[in-house]
């Protein structure tokens, strides 16, 4: 496990610390998100591991997982690039022109992934970055203040990563 | 424009450090005052703490404003298991300054959160951050375990006899889930539904044990208030409104961001001084005061003091103090359907008032703003307003109908041009 919403103290196993809290199911959205780094989504496999290992049924690791927009059931793109859509980035310009603008670049519609499994497109709520708006994200990184030609160069270095 | 000498005098307290470089680490907060407040708080007893924070007047940042002091009041003396529950899920539209906290100076969350814990006799804390905040889990993480490191979290906390633990914990990308109860259920690792008040979190929260649940920007006042007394922080703001507030302020103003002010600022002086007035010369022509789910302010409102008691006698709400500013070129017809849709999409589809109601409102918004409404339509939003406000499971129903009902209200003549 790697740390993350789990016990931080710097001692021992990471699960096991976090077993100490009184129910198991308080670490399942932790251990979603570890099922989903391997493949990017909740194969069913991962998701029957994970009732598996905490002693849960699959329906119930389901029915939680399904209610959360960060776990997906189906495959998404290396990079999923989510576009604010919120009022403030709307107000500066943002979500229709900035999204319009990754979209024709990319040639996606909001929702779909390229057909090289590359890149999938997003439209999503606040980012909490109002104050540098327009935002988006790509994966784990957030770019504020979005012009075009920042957008340009974000989607370059992307595409020559891949 | 205000004149230089009517603009508030403040240095910040709550972002004194967040511009300095490394500022997040433990090194440059312990060289600014950083755990003084903790070392203090350990030589008072738990109710000398409580009747200080009472004293304060502080009262929640997160969006509903309840005395701060009076809810640790409520947390049962005699229970055995007692939590504290910290609420990084930040989501409010418009609203940016707990993230900044977290990621810029997360000590000064956590000494709050230590020397709460103390007062309600808390051994157990856990910190919920919303998924997307890749860098503040991170920041978090880092900061508990310097702690640790340095004696201010495990056991025998600076030689006190207290004991506390605190993990981090990351939610997934649910609005509902910043809501104490829906964030109590996703914790315990359920779909993240708001549960029925009472009983408050106060009597039964996490796993039905007392529970304290509080917001980031609440708690980095703690350290403050007890280090220099709940004298001197009561003399900053207005009578039921006390202490230094963070203002998001975005929209179309010059210089958007995060302002740390005294409580009672007016608007226009948040506006036109410290955001550096409206781009391009332009007028304002509507505000949002406190975040999406707070009712719209109109331009000639801007001289409200912003406080919670002033605010809601100007028909609007302090809520998280996010602040968006609508120039004259705005279209309020598209921002009332984008902010109710909003809401509408984040429903978590529990009670029918808010799952249908808010189909029912996004549906008649939508034609509207397409050009496709009548007058009927008009009276159906005030019809449909009226019907789900107030009678939601939880405040976020009603939520979803104030930028709905004010827009209206105040701008009717936008919304009659769109109709036939
Ligand atoms: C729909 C909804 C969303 C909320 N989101 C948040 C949030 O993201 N962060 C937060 O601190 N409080 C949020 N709240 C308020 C919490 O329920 C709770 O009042 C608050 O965390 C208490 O802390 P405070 O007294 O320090 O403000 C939300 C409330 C509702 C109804
Ligand atoms: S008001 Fe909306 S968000 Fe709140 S419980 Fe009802 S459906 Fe869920
Ligand atoms: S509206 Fe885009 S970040 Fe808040």
């Amino acid at each position: 496990m790697n740390g993350e919403a789990v016990q931080t103290k710097p001692v021992g196993n990471a699960i096991g610390a976090a077993i100490v809290d009184p129910a198991k199911q308080s670490i399942l959205l932790a251990a979603l998100y570890i099922a989903q780094e391997q493949q990017g989504y909740l194969t069913r496999e991962a998701v029957e591991r994970v009732a598996k290992r905490l002693g849960l049924r699959p329906g119930e690791v389901y029915s939680t997982a399904s209610f959360y927009t960060l776990f997906r059931t189906e495959p998404v793109g290396r990079y999923v690039i989510q576009v604010c859509d919120g009022l403030s980035c709307y107000l500066c310009d943002g979500a229709g022109r900035i999204a319009g603008y990754v979209g024709k670049k990319l040639n996606l519609a909001p929702g779909e992934t390229s057909e090289d499994g590359r890149f999938t497109l997003e439209m999503v709520q606040c980012l909490a970055s109002c104050g540098t708006a327009p935002a988006m994200r790509v994966n784990d990184q957030l770019y504020e203040n979005l012009t075009p030609a920042g957008i340009d160069a974000i989607l370059e270095r992307l595409m020559g990563e891949v | 424009m205000l004149t230089r000498d009517v603009v508030t005098a403040w240095t910040p307290i709550l972002l004194s450090r967040v511009g300095e470089p490394n500022s997040e680490k433990i090194g440059a907060y312990l060289r600014t005052g950083g755990y003084e407040g903790l070392r203090k708080a350990l030589t008072m007893t738990p109710d000398e703490i409580i009747a200080e924070v009472k004293a304060s007047g502080l009262r929640g940042r997160g969006g509903a404003g309840f005395p701060t002091g009076t809810k640790w009041g409520f947390i049962p003396k005699d229970a055995p298991v007692k939590y504290l529950a910290v609420n990084t899920d930040e989501g409010e539209p418009g609203t940016f300054k707990d993230r900044l906290i977290v990621e810029r100076d997360p000590h000064s969350i956590l000494e709050g959160v230590i020397i709460a814990a103390y007062a309600i006799g808390a051994h157990r804390a856990f910190v919920y951050i919303r998924g997307e905040f890749f860098l503040g889990v991170k920041r978090w993480i880092k900061a508990i375990s310097d702690a640790y490191g340095h004696g201010f979290l495990g056991k025998n906390i600076l030689g006190s006899g207290f004991d506390l633990d605190v993990s981090v914990h990351r939610g997934a990308g649910a609005y509902i889930c910043g809501e104490e109860t829906a964030m109590i259920e996703s914790l315990e690792g359920g779909r993240g539904e708001p549960r029925q008040k009472p009983p408050y979190p106060a009597q039964k929260g996490l796993w039905q044990q007392p529970t304290l649940v509080q917001n980031v920007e609440t708690l980095a006042n703690i350290p403050h208030i007890i280090r220099c007394g709940a004298d001197w922080y009561s003399t900053i703001g207005t009578p039921q409104s006390k202490g230094p507030k963070i203002f998001c302020v975005s929209g179309h103003v010059n210089r958007p961001g995060n302002y740390e002010l005294p409580l009672g600022v007016t608007l226009r002086e948040i506006i036109e001084e410290h955001a550096g007035g409206v781009r391009m010369g332009r007028k304002v022509k509507a505000v949002i005061p406190g975040g999406a789910s707070t009712p719209i302010l109109t331009a000639d409102q801007l001289d409200v003091p912003m406080a919670f008691e002033t605010l809601q006698a100007a028909g609007s709400a302090l809520g998280t103090g996010a602040v968006i500013v609508m120039d004259e070129t705005t279209d309020m017809v598209e921002v009332v359907r984008r902010t109710a849709g909003f809401f509408v999409h984040e429903s978590c589809g529990g009670c029918t008032p808010c799952r249908i109601g808010g189909k029912r409102l996004l549906e008649t918004l939508n034609a509207v703003a397409d050009g496709r409404g009548t007058n009927k339509d008009l009276l159906k939003l005030e019809e449909l307003t009226a019907g789900i406000t107030g009678i939601t499971f939880c405040p976020m129903g009603t939520g979803m109908c104030e930028p709905v009902s004010s827009g209206l209200a105040r701008f009717r003549s936008e919304f009659e041009a769109r109709v036939a």
